[in-house]
Order: structure tokens, then sequence, then C-alpha cells
């Protein structure tokens, strides 16, 4: 059974997705998706806590690679798989109440089976080692958030989607060139083979070629600025719940992929040295926080406020891979997992806002912090851990970041990132002053403090941003051994 | 109890003060008030046991533990953290009975949320003083501001969220766009964050991974990135704090969140740099090479001149005491930028003197508010008539901010005075006479008025505010006299510092 735990993380999200269209009991369906997603929460818990005896190879119906599939979970994966199906498990705890009011009864199970299929599709990127799978599972969460967007309660849902859609897969489409185009110079799927291979047919033209495609593609999926701009409609029209779940993991996965492209497949040394990636995307990360965060400032709705604000944290992962060094990798690494913390609790907090005040426009949530206090207060330590304030995890990445950029000497990248993090004070602070400071909107005097049932949920996430602010044994550590590793993988690639 | 344990207890203690106080919360006003009195008097008293200790030699440390790899949060005590923890710990024990009366002298509103924030603003305040590397240190100080920031806009109307805006923009972003770079930077130069006595940036001086044009860069960065200390440009925060309600102004604007700004800059010019490679570092070619922190001294001169003029333009009584802080924490910055070892031990020492002093002044600034609702100085004449003992204690404070005997300010005024006179700086003393004329003009003029001058239309009956005022107020202007008996005393706990660097 032990052993069989990284195929299970797949195999029951997905058996269990089709299962519940079939059963179309909404009740039903709720309580086992919630069972099925802190199941596999359990499972890659166990996966990663077992990652101390190294890493583990999974062999797809007992055939050996390259001729079967094959399952790899090492620290980077295990962990981010853990808060991917952590948050899972969070967010679909805290969904009854806001699904119950967004989304139309008839559509529940139909819902509750895309979202399990969507997190199968995201811990599928992570586990497999098959590159062709990673485009499966890609196109398995990427199809099925598609459907998940479109559900939102107004009509500009679909649209929303319909230009996600598009947008994600030409993504999905270049990230699939970019395979075929290894598949033809290396003739392998396999990620270590190709890894292997690569040596000698690295300077040939096609090999850029592939490798300009699939990061390209990987860059639409990750939002990073200026191929973001299917996020924005994405996030503030889907349910609160999907952008919740969504806007912690999908990014983040995406960015995984991006580290495993660079790192494992490739070399730094070919992405950094031989192509100058690592000035561009340093280039574009900065750009995009300053033109993100900016563009966040002036946002009049809070859902689209944070979805600007993700495209610029994205930029902030970007940094610390760029830097191609343990520091920098560990930072972004520690950035996905402290993001996905911050993020998730803020759209958890917004949830909570859209169930009781019905509406998402900042004049309309004027006041607030009187009627629903303790949502509020949720949003104003969520929002310090996005500044970055010392004992959040906000800070620990930029900590983490800041100097490994300064031990690499790169002052600008350091000035400007510190000086970009205030931007995301003014966005976060005036909300603040609107929830607080401002005379009640007649939306707010009304509204009731949310369920327990979902501050709850809420209140755990948050928290956490401070636990993983003040103890990172588990966060900064776990990112630190993974980086660790996939730096030493890359100087054995060397060797061979 | 060994001293190590009594830092942990030092600050624990006002945390429980803020379980206690949101546990009680309005049900019980009175039982919530003495909950907080209790626990700063048992918050004194071991502050005071652990003084003990570290006066007579000690330097007990805590760990808490990583925080991030390599990154750890400690605690050391040494004489100035001490002399600063024993400081905001007994006048936190006077401003809450200050604060009983005058919260409910006025009827304000959320008055659990307020004792909870100032609790921890003095949790804060004590992990600063106690803070055995930069890192803690700047922990420490960015607690401080977020805990401050509702007692600012404790109104929560459209003045108080103007005046918190400026408040949290200039602090947090001074220290997020300098002070942490500065941190950083100086990790990645010297390869450890610890306060170690001499410093720690003389070595990479020395292996030249730090040049002394960028050492001066470096302390530009702690300078103005440590906004508290409120050096110009980077000091409208601090009159734009004054629309929180007056306690706060008292312990925080003028004892705990300024002063752990001037005790972060002497902390660093000591313990970081070293007043020894602060004072020996010329730049420039030439027979008179400049002191690296020369440009520090004359923006600190500076500060104390401009702030000084500004005050007197002031007609309101809290904005003028607020401007005279900003001119009154540049002496310490200028003390920790002479960098000899008298003036840090007067900046040291004015750490002290003028919290107990400035203190004193917003306890009556808003004793008069609660008892005469006054809140400008031209319509205080005659009041020395109603309110005898609150002019009386304005009056002593005073001679203590202008430092003049027996005031307690004349000591620290005087250990900065001579270290301008040992490093040549002729300029800064003239400029630290005048600003004492200053203080006299801007200053003096308000109690004389009060007792002076007869009341406008209808004489005034005796009208002091609530003894809860009122006794605070005089014990804090009786305790800025008695310092200045006890100057030797303070000089003597102070003396390590700045020895143990040789």
């Amino acid at each position: 059974m032990i052993e069989q735990l990284p195929v299970l993380v797949i195999v029951i999200p997905l058996m269990a997705a089709p299962l519940f269209v079939l059963i179309g009991n909404r009740k039903l369906v709720l309580l086992l998706t919630q069972l099925v997603c802190w199941t596999v929460f359990g499972i890659t818990v166990s996966l990663l806590s077992r990652m101390q005896y190294g890493p583990i190879s999974y062999e797809l119906g007992g055939w050996p690679s390259p001729y079967g599939i094959v399952y790899n979970v090492d620290y980077l994966s295990a962990f981010v798989m853990l808060f991917v199906s952590g948050l899972g498990a969070i967010v679909i705890t805290y969904a009854p109440k806001s699904v119950e009011r967004e989304v139309h009864h008839s559509k529940h199970s139909l819902f509750y089976a895309s979202y399990l299929l969507c997190m199968t599709g995201l811990l599928g990127m992570c586990i497999t080692g098959d590159l062709f799978n990673v485009f499966v599972f890609l196109e398995i969460s990427s199809l099925s958030s598609y459907a998940l967007i479109s559900l939102g309660k107004t009509r500009r849902a679909p649209l929303a989607a319909l230009h996600y859609l598009i947008i994600g897969t030409v993504g999905a489409t270049f990230f699939l060139i970019g395979i075929g185009l290894l598949y033809q110079m290396t003739g392998t799927l396999n990620m270590a083979d190709i890894a292997s291979r690569l040596q000698a047919v690295e300077s040939s033209r096609t090999m850029l070629v592939a490798f300009a495609f699939m990061t390209v593609g990987l860059f639409i999926k990750m939002a990073v600025f200026p191929l973001h701009t299917w996020l924005p409609n994405a996030y503030t029209y889907a349910p609160s719940v999907v952008t919740c779940f969504i806007a912690a993991t999908a990014t983040k996965v995406s960015v995984y992929a991006f580290i495993r492209l660079i790192y494992v497949i490739f070399t730094p040394q070919f992405a950094f040295e031989r192509l100058p990636l690592d000035s561009a995307l340093m280039a574009f990360s900065l750009v995009g926080i300053f033109v993100a965060s900016v563009a966040a400032i002036y946002q009049t709705n809070i859902k689209r406020l944070l979805a600007y604000s993700s495209v610029a944290q994205i930029g902030y992962m970007l940094l610390g891979i760029s830097m191609s060094n343990v520091g920098g990798l560990t930072a972004g690494i520690t950035h996905m997992f402290n993001h996905a913390l911050i993020k998730g609790g803020l759209f958890m907090v917004v949830g909570c806002f859209a169930l009781r005040i019905g509406s998402l426009k900042l004049e309309d949530l004027r006041g607030a912090g009187k009627t629903m206090p303790l949502t509020s207060f949720a949003w104003v330590v969520g929002g310090l851990g996005l500044i970055g304030v010392p004992m959040t995890a906000g800070f620990v990445s930029k900590w983490l970041l800041l100097t490994s950029a300064l031990s690499l000497e790169l002052w600008p990248v350091a000035v400007l990132m510190l000086l970009s993090s205030l931007l995301a004070v003014v966005y976060i602070w005036r909300v603040v002053e609107i929830l607080y400071f401002s005379p009640a909107s007649h939306l707010a005097k009304t509204a009731k403090e949310a369920p327990m049932a979902m501050l709850i949920p809420t209140y755990i996430v948050i928290g956490s941003t401070i636990v993983f602010g003040c103890w990172t044994v588990y966060s900064a550590g776990i990112a630190h051994a993974a980086a660790e590793s996939l730096l030493g993988i890359t100087q054995m690639g060397g060797v061979q | 109890m060994t001293p190590e344990n009594l830092i942990w207890i030092a600050m624990l203690l006002p945390l429980v003060a803020i379980a206690l106080v949101f546990i009680i919360g309005e049900k019980s006003p009175n039982i919530r008030e003495s909950c907080t009195i209790g626990i700063s008097v048992a918050l004194f008293w071991v502050t005071t046991r652990l003084a003990g200790f570290v006066f007579s030699g000690g330097r007990p440390s805590f760990k808490m533990g990583e925080m991030l790899p390599g990154f750890e949060i400690a605690f050391t005590v040494e004489p100035l953290g001490m002399l600063f923890a024993l400081v905001a710990s007994g006048l936190w024990i006077l401003t809450t009975v200050y604060a009983i009366g005058y919260m409910r002298g006025h009827h304000e509103k959320n008055q659990t949320r307020f004792y909870a924030c100032f609790a921890s603003a003095i949790f804060a305040a004590l992990a600063a003083a106690f803070a055995a590397n930069l890192f803690t240190l700047f922990v420490a100080y960015e607690l401080m501001t977020i805990s401050t920031y509702p007692l600012v806009t404790h109104h929560g109307d459209e003045k108080a969220k103007k005046g918190g805006r400026i408040y949290l923009g200039i602090l947090l972003s001074t220290s997020v766009a300098f002070f942490m770079l500065a941190i950083a930077w100086t990790w990645t130069v010297a390869g450890t964050l610890d306060f170690t006595p001499g410093g720690i940036l003389a070595q990479p001086n020395i292996d030249g991974k730090i040049s002394d044009f960028q050492l001066s860069v470096l302390l530009g960065l702690f300078a103005f990135g440590i906004g508290k200390a409120a050096i110009m440009p980077f000091h409208r925060w601090l009159p734009a704090a004054m629309v929180a309600p007056t306690p706060v102004s008292a312990l925080l604007h003028a004892v705990a969140v300024v002063k752990v700004g001037v005790f972060s800059i002497l902390k660093v010019s000591i313990y970081i740099f070293g007043i020894d490679l602060i004072s020996e570092t010329r730049l420039g070619e030439g027979a008179n090479p400049i002191m690296m922190s020369d440009w520090l001294c004359y923006l600190a001169g500076a500060t104390i001149l401009l702030a000084s003029l500004v005050a007197m333009t002031k007609d309101n009584l809290k904005a003028r005491l607020a401007y005279s802080t900003v001119s009154q924490l540049a002496y310490i910055t200028l003390g920790a930028a002479l960098a000899t070892s008298d003036s840090v031990i007067g900046g040291g020492m004015h750490i002290a003197m003028h919290a107990v002093g400035k203190i004193t002044l917003f306890f009556c600034a808003g004793a008069i508010y609660v008892g005469a609702h006054k809140t400008n100085i031209s319509d205080m004449r005659g009041l020395g008539r109603a309110m005898p003992l609150t002019m009386g204690a304005f009056l002593l404070a005073t001679l203590s901010i202008i430092g003049l005997p027996p005031g307690g300010g004349a000591w620290s005024k005087w250990f900065l005075a001579l270290g301008t006179v040992q490093t040549g700086h002729f300029w800064l003393l003239a400029a630290l006479m005048v600003s004492s004329l200053l203080n006299i003009a801007y200053l003096i003029p308000i109690p004389i008025r009060a007792f002076m001058t007869p009341a406008g239309e209808a004489p005034m009956k005796f009208k002091e505010a609530p003894m809860m005022c009122v006794v605070p107020l005089c014990i804090t202007a009786v305790g800025s006299v008695v310092l200045f008996f006890f100057g030797n005393e303070i000089y003597d706990v102070l003396l390590p510092i700045a020895t143990s660097a040789r």
C-alpha cells in the first residue's frame, strides 16, 4: 500500500470525478469531494515525510522507463503537491456556503467533479516524470478550470472563460510544439532521458526553438507580464471558491513546471548562459511587478485588485528562479508556497465579503470593518503578509530574495524589489482604509459577519501565514532542500 | 530567578496583558485596567531585577530560535537596552494610570483595543531593547509600527485616516526601502548581524569588502531607514501621529516609538559600525579629510535647529511638542554620529532624560485638554490659576528639555556638547546652544503666560484634570528633576557601552 502512494495521489481524484457526476446528489458529492481532497492531502503529507529517505520513483503499471511512464517524487514535487492538495482541501471545506450562493444548484455535482479534475491535473503536472504526460495533465487542469470559471454568476464569466481558453490553448499548444521538437531530437519523452541526451544536441537550433516554445507556453499559463491578460478577468468573474483555489495553486504549478524545465530537463547553463534568459526574466519580472502593482492600485473591484497583485507576485518567484543559485531558488520556491497561502487566504476573505455583501466593488465594501470585523481583520493580516511585514510569510520570501540578490551583487534588482513591495502597501491599505475609516455603504451596513464554516478555514489559512512567517523549518527549510537537490541534479547532468 | 529567565518573563508579561485585556474586554473596564496596571508594575519589577544583573556587568542572553535559516531571534541585554527597557516599562505604569483618567474623562470608544495595542507596543519596545542582533531589532521595529497604527488612528475619522496614512507610509517605506536594504547589505559583507562590542564592520572594511565611502552610504541607509528617529526630511510622521489620543502621544511618541528609533541608531553606531570605525574613517584627500559621519552630524544639527524653528510657529500645543520631539531626537542621532565615548553616552542618557521630560509635557497637554478643553497655546493665558499643578509640572519638565539645571536634560546636553568639542565641530556646538535658546523661547512662555497673565473674561476657578491624570504628571515632573541628581550613576551605568569597544 505504502509504495502505491505516488499513484494514488492521481488515481483517487481522477476516478472519483466521473463517479461523482454519476452520483449526482449534490450533498453527497460535496461530502465525498471533501473526503477525497483530505485523503489526497494526507497522502502528500506522508509522501513529503518520506523524502528524508531519498526521492521516490514509481513505475506506472510496472513498466520500466523509458517504456512506461515514471512518477517522480522529490522534495520539490512533494512540497508543491503538499500545498496544492492542502489548499485544495481547505478551500473545499470552506466552499459549501459560497458555492450554494454563487453556483446554480443543478451544476453542483459537475462543479465538484471539475474541481477534483483540476486538482488532479495540477498534482499530475507535479508528479509525472514524462514530458508528454505533463502536457496531458496541464490540459486536464486547464480544461477543468475553464469549466469552473464559466460557472460564475455573472454573464461575463463565460466570456472570461472563453478568453482564458483561447489564450490558454495557445500556451498549451506552444508547450506541445516544444515537446514535439524535443522528442524529434532526443527520441524520448522521459525527462531524465531527455536530460541525458540533450548534451549531444544542445547546440542545435531546434533545441533553441523547442526551449523557446515551451518557455513562452508556460509563461502564458503562469501569467507572466505581458502574457497575463487572461488572468484578471478569469479571477474576477469566476466563482469565489474557484478563484481561491486557482489563484493559490494553478500559476504556481506552472512555475513548478518551468523550474523543472530549466533545472532538470535543460540546464541552467543552457538557459542562462547560452541564452540570456536570466536577464530577460529579471527585466520582465521587475517590469511586471511594477506595472501590475500600479494597475492593482487603480482597481475598483477587490477581486481584480488581487488578480493584478497575483501577476506582480509571480514576478518575485521568477526573480528568485532567474538567480540560479541555491539562495535565489530557495526564495522562489518559498515564495510559491507563501504566496499560495497569502493569496489563497485573501481570496477566501473576499469570498466571505461576496457572500455577505453580495458585491465586490470597493465602494460597497465601505465600512464593512464594523459589521464584519473578523473578516476585515483577516484581510488586514493577510494583507500584511502580502506587503511582507516581519513575522508574516511574505517577509520570509522577501528577505530570502533580498539577501540572495545582494550576495550576487544584483543591486538594482534588490532596490527595485524593495521599492516595488511598497506598492503593495498602497493597494492593500487602500482597502483597509475603505473597510475601517469610511462611512458604511448601504450594503455593508446591513451585512452580517460571515458564517463560522467559512471563517474558520479562512483563519486557518491566514493564521498559517503568521505561523510560516515565524517558523520556517517546513517552508524555507524544505525549499532549501529542494533547491539544493535541483542544483545537485544539474551538476550530475553536467558530468554525464 | 536567573537573569536569562527574567528576559523572557519580561517579554511575556505584555503579551499576558494583551490576552487579559481581550478576555475581560468591555465587560468590566475596572478589572481590565487593573490587570494592565498590575502587569505593568510586575514588568517594572522584573526589569529592575534584570537591571541589577546587567548594570553590575552581566550580559544575560536568551535565544528564541531561528526564524529563517541563519537568522536568529535572540536577545542579549546590555546597559543601553536595559536603560531603555527600564524607562519604557516604568513609564508604562504611569501612562496606564494616566490613560484611565484621560480615556474615561474623555469617553473614548474602543478602549479594549486601545489597551491591547498599547501592551503590544510595549512588547515591541522590550523586544527591540533586548535584541541581540539587527534582525531581531528589525522585526521588533516593524512590529512597533504595525501595533501602533490602530492607536494613531484611534478616533477613526477622516483626520485620523490621513494622519495614519502619513504615519504608516513614512515609517513602512523608509524601513523597507532603506533599513532592510542596509541590514541585508551588512549581512552580506560582515556575515553576521550580531550586536558586537566594537562593531562588526571594521574587519570587512580592512578586507576591502566595503570601502570607506560605502560605509558612509551604509550609515546613511541606516539613518534614513530608521525613520522613527525622525531625521529630516523623514520627520513628517511624528506631527501626523498627534491625531492620536494624548496618552498615545505621551508614551509612544515621546517614549516608545521615537526612542526605538534613536535607540536603534545608537545600537547601529556602537555595535554594528563601532564608534572607533566611525570616528577614524576619513573621507576625501588632502589636509582636512572629513569624518565619514560628518554629513549626518550636520544633518542632525540642521534638524535640531529647523525643528525648533518650526515648533515656534505652532500654536497647537501638541504640534509644538511634536516638533520639539523631532529636534530633541536629533540630539541623540547627533550623539551617535559624533561617535566619541562622551557623545554616545550623552545620547544614551538623553533617551532617559528626554523621555521623562517629554512625557510630562504631553501629560500636561492632555490634562489641559481634559480639564479645560484647550488645545491652543494662545488660549492658555491665565490657566495657571486653574491648573497650578499641571502648569507647575510643565515648568519643571521644560527645564529638563531645555537642558537647564536642575533638569535631568542638563547632563545629556553637557556630554553631547563635549562630543562636539572633542571632534572639533564647533558649528554644531553653536547649534546646540542656539537650540537651547530656541527651546526657551518656545516652551517657557507657555507656563509663564499661564501663571502671569490675567485670564481673559471670567476669572478662572481651581479646576484640575481628574486625579488619575494629575498624579502621574506630577510624578514624572519630579522624576525629571530627580534624574539630575543621578547623572553620575547613569553615566557609570552607560560607560561600558563606550569603553568595551576599546
